[in-house]
């Protein structure tokens, strides 16, 4: 019995942590991609730049709004599953989150303005321009607050430690003082326009833009690769213990590995004009790196001492979220598919 | 101002915001759903350009309360980090039901506005039908939460740890029933006024369309009316929830200042250190019967709690009274809707959009079930105050430790206010300057629906 009780006090919380990885996964795959096309949108250039900023629009149009939920459902399972760990990062993040949700609210009604507005004029360009803009800020400060907490700058400070703690120490150093969770920012920037490049070169209508999309992703793809490098650098100057984590070990190798070839393989698909395998192998390379993340700080959620386990909720709130996890998974994966079925198939088009 | 008000503050402003559009997205669906439904049973384009016109409004309304409901998701944490520590796992379930079916919301509401040429309209309409379902179960899982805060229960607190966790418990808790009902029905009663507010002025001031603006006052008023009509019920019985568990929201929402027999006190200010009433009509024994159903029943007042558990009397009795005054006046509108129209049955009187008196009203009405709403979530929200929890955990020991809150409640009102200007100025420009009094029917280019593929969606330099 007691082997059993110890059991379950570690599986339930793995199973809510990872399903939180995988809604996270969720999110990078689709809300990235449509905060990716907000950046093309912004660097749309040349005589058919308006051309480009329909075809993105009509891309994230149906589905931005489904795609956003996913960041509230990583919430809220973190608020109810792991209330200690949700109330110490609103704290201690307190000013990177405000200034992220600023960018969310930004980017998704100025998206909505503009699409709904009934006059093209240079309010309807406004519109745009924050839209894009926004697009470009958020995902930068999502990945700077995942850089704090993947390299243990917000830790869980002992009550003495609070008392001596200057304001700059407990709300701005975590995230401002070292460049590493800048260099994860950059990275979720350049991995989300990469994925937004890599399904546009799908989604295209035409050919031109499809080679525009191809070459948007190929340059990515590039920057996105030194961007990585230079993360790990940092990495090792900066946080030995970090580095040590996302270098050593077989599974962490086996990740980077796979993450290499799944970048490999985009690079080829674009470059033989492959596109769904193009797309395919750009989802995969995105989704290891953050399976890359979340194996990096195993078994840490707040390094460098907060387990998952530690920090769980009871065992009877556990049980329910992972039921109506189940449950509610059955009603909204067909929906999923027939969302993307209606929109993101040929057929459909009149 | 310490840090405590503009926490409070802040809160208060987003959940006030964010509110109008949460209750747009119970109602609007509901609204498109009939007049798609109605189009479908009688093929008259009118009613398929109502539709698309109000699906139109609520993917504005909707994305703004997409993007104000997740920062209210992030501020639980930001503003309030130790009643999200302790309160997390007991009230983490209808939050996460409440994920779902906005999840599944969201989902049918991008297949319903920009499917309309992609799927058959059977199961358009039945996409319709889900978005309305499920934006109503949504806003029920929230106000389910916000009961648990009125009459906590499912769990218990052993030397200041949180036990015995029943979150099934907690959601359902005494105040859940009552509270969601005078919510969906409140949803209903503001959305449909309003909107039929804008069409009855319509046809007040003159226009060309006619039968479309008809058509969308009967359908704003079929929704409007008979929910204004059973809500003062609803608000009966949440009174005597609020009654029953918390007597000094109670005292301090009717004005009961003395424990005694309560009479019904008709506005007034209360004065705390006489404990009187300035300027108020009273009537003697009407709480006590309301709530006892005898006027000798005793009440207790706000002398009964002492003074660091009162909340702000004057502003929660104002609040308190304006939600009465409006839901009044809504209940007496629908009545002399429905008798209007009963007589106009047996051949009597003219059809009520003919009728410019009850426009008059209709218009004049528009705005009051907003007012009460924000009117009444300020009786139930500053009326637990000074508690966050009732009678388990204060606000002021919930708040963050982050100083210099000013600066994010700035940055927060600037945001809603500029979102609340555009949003007023888009639906302006939408409504008044190309839609209704001007465009011939029937023109939808002039209306783009954007779907894929379309030019309509984007500006051309």
């Amino acid at each position: 019995m007691a082997a059993a009780a110890t059991e379950l006090a570690w599986t339930l919380p793995h199973a809510v942590a990872g399903t939180m990885v995988l809604s996270l996964n969720a999110y990078v795959l689709l809300g990235g991609a449509d905060f990716g096309g907000g950046v093309w949108d912004l660097f749309a250039r040349g005589k058919d730049r308006d051309a480009q900023r329909m075809l993105i629009a009509d891309a994230i149009g149906p589905i931005w709004e489904a795609n956003h939920v996913w960041l509230i459902l990583v919430v809220v399972l973190l608020f109810s599953c792991f209330p200690k760990a949700f109330a110490h990062l609103a704290t201690e993040l307190h000013i990177p989150i405000t200034v992220m949700l600023v960018g969310i609210v930004l980017r998704g009604s100025a998206f909505t303005f503009r699409t709904y507005d009934s006059k093209r004029d240079h309010v309807q360009r406004r519109w745009g321009r924050i839209f894009s803009v926004a697009s470009l800020l958020t995902p930068v400060i999502l990945g700077v607050c995942l850089g704090a907490v993947a390299s243990g700058a917000v830790p869980i400070r002992s009550i003495e430690s609070l008392r001596t703690v200057t304001f700059g120490e407990r709300f701005i150093d975590p995230w401002a003082r070292s460049p590493f969770p800048w260099a994860v920012g950059l990275l979720t920037l350049v991995l989300f326009a990469f994925l937004a490049a890599s399904y546009l070169t799908v989604e295209a209508t035409d050919d031109r833009m499809r080679t525009l999309f191809r070459r948007r992703a190929q340059q990515s793809q590039v920057v996105l690769l030194v961007l990585a490098m230079a993360t790990l650098m940092i990495a090792r100057a900066e946080n030995p213990l970090l580095f040590q984590g996302l270098t050593q070990g077989r599974t962490a190798l086996t990740m980077h590995a796979i993450t290499a070839i799944a970048a490999a393989t985009s690079l080829w698909a674009l470059a033989t004009r492959r596109f769904q395998v193009a797309r395919l192998a750009a989802a995969a390379q995105a989704s290891f790196i953050l399976w890359g993340w979340a194996w990096t700080q195993y078994p840490w959620m707040l390094p460098p001492d907060r387990t998952i386990t530690e920090l769980a909720a009871p065992r009877i709130t556990l049980e329910i979220t992972l039921g109506m996890l189940a449950v509610g998974t059955m009603i909204l994966l067909p929906s999923f598919v027939y969302l993307f079925r209606v929109f993101k198939t040929r057929e459909g088009v009149e | 101002m310490t840090d405590l008000l503009f926490a409070r503050s802040q809160m208060a402003m987003s959940l006030a915001f964010h509110i109008i559009f949460a209750v747009v997205g119970v109602g609007m669906p509901a609204l498109m759903v009939i007049a798609e439904w109605r189009w479908l049973t009688s093929r008259d384009p009118l009613h398929l350009e109502l539709a698309k016109r109000w699906a139109k409004g609520t993917a504005i309304l909707f994305a703004v309360g997409a993007v104000s409901g997740t920062v209210l998701s992030f501020e639980l944490g930001l503003l309030w980090p130790t009643f999200m520590e302790h309160a997390g796992a007991v009230i983490g379930m209808p939050f996460s039901l409440e994920g779902f079916a906005f999840f599944t919301e969201a989902i049918f509401l991008g297949i319903y506005l920009y499917g309309w040429k992609r799927i058959s309209p059977r199961a358009h309409l039945a996409a319709g039908v889900v978005v309305a379902v499920s934006g109503a179960l949504s806003g029920a899982f929230v106000v389910c939460a916000n009961a648990w805060m009125n009459a906590p229960t499912g769990f218990r607190i052993v030397n200041d740890v949180v036990t015995d966790v029943d979150p099934v418990a907690a959601m359902f808790n005494a105040a859940a029933p009552s509270q969601i009902v005078h919510m969906t029905l409140a949803s209903f009663a503001a959305t449909g006024f309003a909107v039929a507010g804008i069409h009855a002025f319509a046809l007040r001031r003159g226009t060309p369309h006619r039968a479309f603006h008809r058509a969308a006052l009967q359908i704003a008023l079929w929704v409007g009316l008979p929910a204004a009509l059973v809500q003062p019920l609803a608000g009966d019985w949440s009174a005597r929830s609020v009654a029953e568990r918390q007597p000094m929201k109670l005292a301090a929402m009717e004005g009961h200042l003395k424990t005694g027999p309560a009479a019904f006190v008709i506005g007034g200010w209360p004065n705390l250190e006489t404990l009187e009433h300035t300027g108020a009509i009273e009537i003697p024994g009407g709480l006590s019967f309301l709530l006892h159903g005898d006027s000798k029943a005793i009440v207790k007042g706000v002398d009964a709690f002492p003074p660091d558990e009162r909340p702000p009397l004057a502003i929660v009795h104002l609040a308190f009274q304006i939600m009465i005054a409006c839901g009044s006046v809504m209940a007496a509108l629908s009545l002399w809707g429905g008798w209007r129209s009963w007589r106009r049955r047996r051949g009597h009187g003219v059809a009520l959009p003919d009728d410019r008196r009850f426009l008059t009203a209709v218009v004049l009405a528009g705005p009051l079930g907003f007012i009460a709403l924000e009117a009444g979530w300020t009786v139930t929200e500053v009326g637990r105050q000074p508690w966050i929890v009732q009678g388990i955990m204060r606000t002021a020991d919930a708040v963050t430790p982050m100083p210099g809150l000013v600066v994010s409640f700035a940055v927060f009102t600037a945001l809603y206010i500029g979102l609340a200007v555009a949003v007023v100025f888009l639906l302006w420009r939408q409504i008044l300057k190309t839609g209704v009094s001007q465009t011939p029917l029937g023109l939808t280019s002039e209306l783009p629906i954007p779907t894929p593929g379309s030019t309509a969606s984007y500006p051309t330099p």
